[in-house]
């Protein structure tokens, strides 16, 4: 598995990106000008002085740009994990269990479910004080529900395989059965889950912003977006001011995106061999053992 | 019948291709029931399964023919193979369970197969299934059951039943009854040869279980790590059998009224599928290995008129099973 996930083109290039965006969000603060402070000409076009011009408030947008991402980066990824974690655990929690705990567990999440998500969070996010953290309780609080349906489900179909039964024979607790025998079957939806999450909380949560329901003395790509809206970044023609953060945004998402295929292919057998095949002899009639007759 | 000249089934994987049957010459002949025989994993039903080309890649046909009443069926397009499977050959899986649809009635299954072949209409259709219910000894009513109303011996009957639907006059049977109890597997079985005594098919009979085999065979084929290595008359196997894979397994399965002896097997295991080998498949595990053996691995040749074998040392061993797999 290890060794597929580094030979991949899709996982090479996805954890390039990833690893490029975190480098900027850990070190890239260290480098830069103040992002807040006031350095130059409101809406300066993009030169030698400040790579990526400057905002309607004279602030470096590179350094914006750059000092955004720890906040909005490190924060996707926390709720994305919270939000895989919980559901993981109540998901399994329900499957294993069964009875009254799935009865509990599936009408809070159906709940959940059934509340439209994006309203809600605004509606908490404007209710609470603005800030980092309102942003990541309301984004977990409404996005576990449906990780815990899927987990659950996988769970209910693992609960009934033989290995399990025979574990449970073996005598082994619950706790151990839950953790040892049924999630690391699940790894790859784990991570899936995992990274679909950050994609949701990461967009989620830049739109909450844009919004303006977070923090917005704060340096988000979120809190760019807003500003950049609020000083009439598209009637001055002043596309600097949000291409750079939209971009960051937008190629996150897709390194995330393309590890999320990597895993799929890692994770099942079938579709690395057609991808071999097809690369070696093409495509074939489905449903009809090809017949290549090619001297080896 | 058909007839199988110098196939090659080759899977791929990241690494290269791996063969799994390597320049297999055999032969169907009409009205015959042919076993074929070998341990698992030696490439027994890759190769039932390559006869009507459902084995989905990455195995793949890498060389040879498979000629059916003179015309290759490695020439035909998905729509000719289509024609071909169940009309001409008809093949029962190994897991009655698996191979039925668990949410349908018997006797829609029976009917779609039926309509998928020919142009009929639903009570003909219906008419048909229940004769062939009838013939492999279900009752009539049976065709409104689910799959999972029947028991294991009756769902294997229905699959026998749905080969036979188009009356196809080449019946590939692979490993039918593995999973049934033996008096199950016997009244099947009967009924097998009963049906194929009447209506004169041919059947390729893939399975393990030699002594059943040669009790149920015309002709049976010994199949080891994907080559032919003997096949002949089923008297002439289990009499004088004379590879030493085959004494082998002849000797590993106990005789109900023969003397008290204690049973040996074949020492070692049967070689891994390697991209590259040299000399005789069997050579690791030969209890009178020889140096040409080492060199090329044996072509199957006549050793008497409808007995073929592939073995250097053929004839050494004319007093049958050789003492290394015998002991008191």
């Amino acid at each position: 598995m290890n060794r597929h996930l580094w030979t991949q083109k899709k996982s090479i290039w996805g954890f390039s990106i990833l690893l490029l965006f975190i480098l900027m969000a850990t070190l890239g603060p260290f480098f830069t000008q103040d992002p807040k402070a006031f350095l130059g000409t409101p809406l300066q076009a993009p030169d030698g002085n400040f790579w990526l011009g400057t905002s309607g408030q004279g602030q470096d947008v590179w350094a914006q740009m750059i000092a955004g991402a720890r906040a909005s980066l490190f924060s996707a990824l926390a709720i994305g994990a919270a939000t895989t974690l919980i559901g993981a655990l109540l998901g399994l929690a329900g499957a294993f269990w069964g009875g009254v705990v799935d009865e509990l567990i599936s009408l809070l999440s159906n709940i959940f479910l059934v509340i439209p998500g994006l309203p809600l969070a605004i509606v908490i996010a404007a209710y609470l004080p603005a800030g980092n953290l309102t942003i990541a309780l309301v984004l977990i609080a409404t996005g576990w529900a449906w990780n815990a349906r899927v987990f659950r489900a996988q769970a209910l179909s693992l609960r009934q395989r033989d290995f399990v039964s025979a574990a449970i024979v073996a005598g082994e607790s619950s706790l151990r059965l839950m953790f040892f025998e049924i999630l690391p079957n699940m790894a790859s939806l784990l991570l899936s889950t995992f990274l679909g999450s950050v994609i949701y909380a990461l967009g989620a949560q830049v739109g909450l912003e844009f919004l303006g329901l977070g923090d917005i003395s704060a340096i988000t790509w979120g809190t760019n977006l807003y500003w950049a809206s609020n000083d009439a970044a598209l009637m001055t023609e002043s596309w600097w001011t949000f291409v750079p953060t939209g971009l960051c945004i937008a190629l996150l998402g897709f390194s995330l995106a393309l590890l999320n295929f990597a895993i799929d292919e890692i994770a099942d057998p079938r579709l690395q061999v057609q991808k071999i095949w097809r690369r070696r002899v093409g495509r074939v009639t489905p449903g009809l053992t090809p017949v290549v007759r090619t001297s080896v | 019948m058909m007839q199988i000249e110098n196939l090659s089934i080759m899977m791929a994987d990241a690494a290269g291709s791996v063969p799994i049957i390597e320049h297999l010459d055999l032969e169907i002949k009409p009205g015959e029931i042919l076993g074929l025989a070998g341990e698992s994993g030696c490439g027994k039903s890759t190769l039932a399964k390559a006869l009507l080309r459902i084995l989905p890649p990455p195995a793949y046909i890498s060389s040879g023919r498979i000629l059916y009443q003179g015309h290759d069926i490695l020439d035909y397009d998905a729509r000719a193979m289509k024609r071909f499977r169940w009309r001409e050959a008809a093949m029962v899986f190994q897991n009655a369970l698996n191979a039925l649809n668990p949410v349908l009635r018997i006797r829609e299954q029976l009917v779609d197969t039926l309509q998928a072949h020919r142009r009929l209409g639903k009570k003909e259709a219906v008419a048909i299934a229940a004769e062939w219910m009838v013939r492999v000894g279900l009752h009539v009513k049976h065709l409104e059951a689910y799959p999972h109303e029947l028991s294991g011996g009756m769902r294997q009957r229905v699959m026998i039943a749905m080969a036979l639907l188009l009356e196809a006059p080449l019946l590939i049977l692979d490993e039918p009854t593995t999973a049934l109890d033996v008096i199950v597997q016997r009244e099947i079985l009967q009924k097998i040869v009963e049906l194929q005594d009447t209506q004169q098919f041919s059947v390729l009979f893939v399975t393990h279980d030699l002594p059943l085999m040669t009790a149920f065979c015309d002709r049976i084929a010994i199949l080891y790590a994907g080559s032919i290595v003997e096949c002949g008359q089923s008297q002439d196997i289990a009499r004088a059998a004379q590879h030493p894979y085959t004494q082998g397994l002849m000797a590993s399965f106990p005789s109900l009224d023969g003397q008290r002896l204690q049973k040996r097997g074949i020492a070692g295991y049967p070689p891994g599928f390697a991209a590259q080998r040299q000399g005789c498949a069997f050579l690791p595990r030969c209890p009178r290995p020889c140096a040409q053996g080492a060199l090329r691995q044996p072509p199957l040749l006549s050793w008497t008129p409808g007995h073929q074998l592939a073995c250097y040392q053929a004839g050494s061993a004319q007093n049958g099973i050789p003492k290394e797999y015998l002991s008191l």
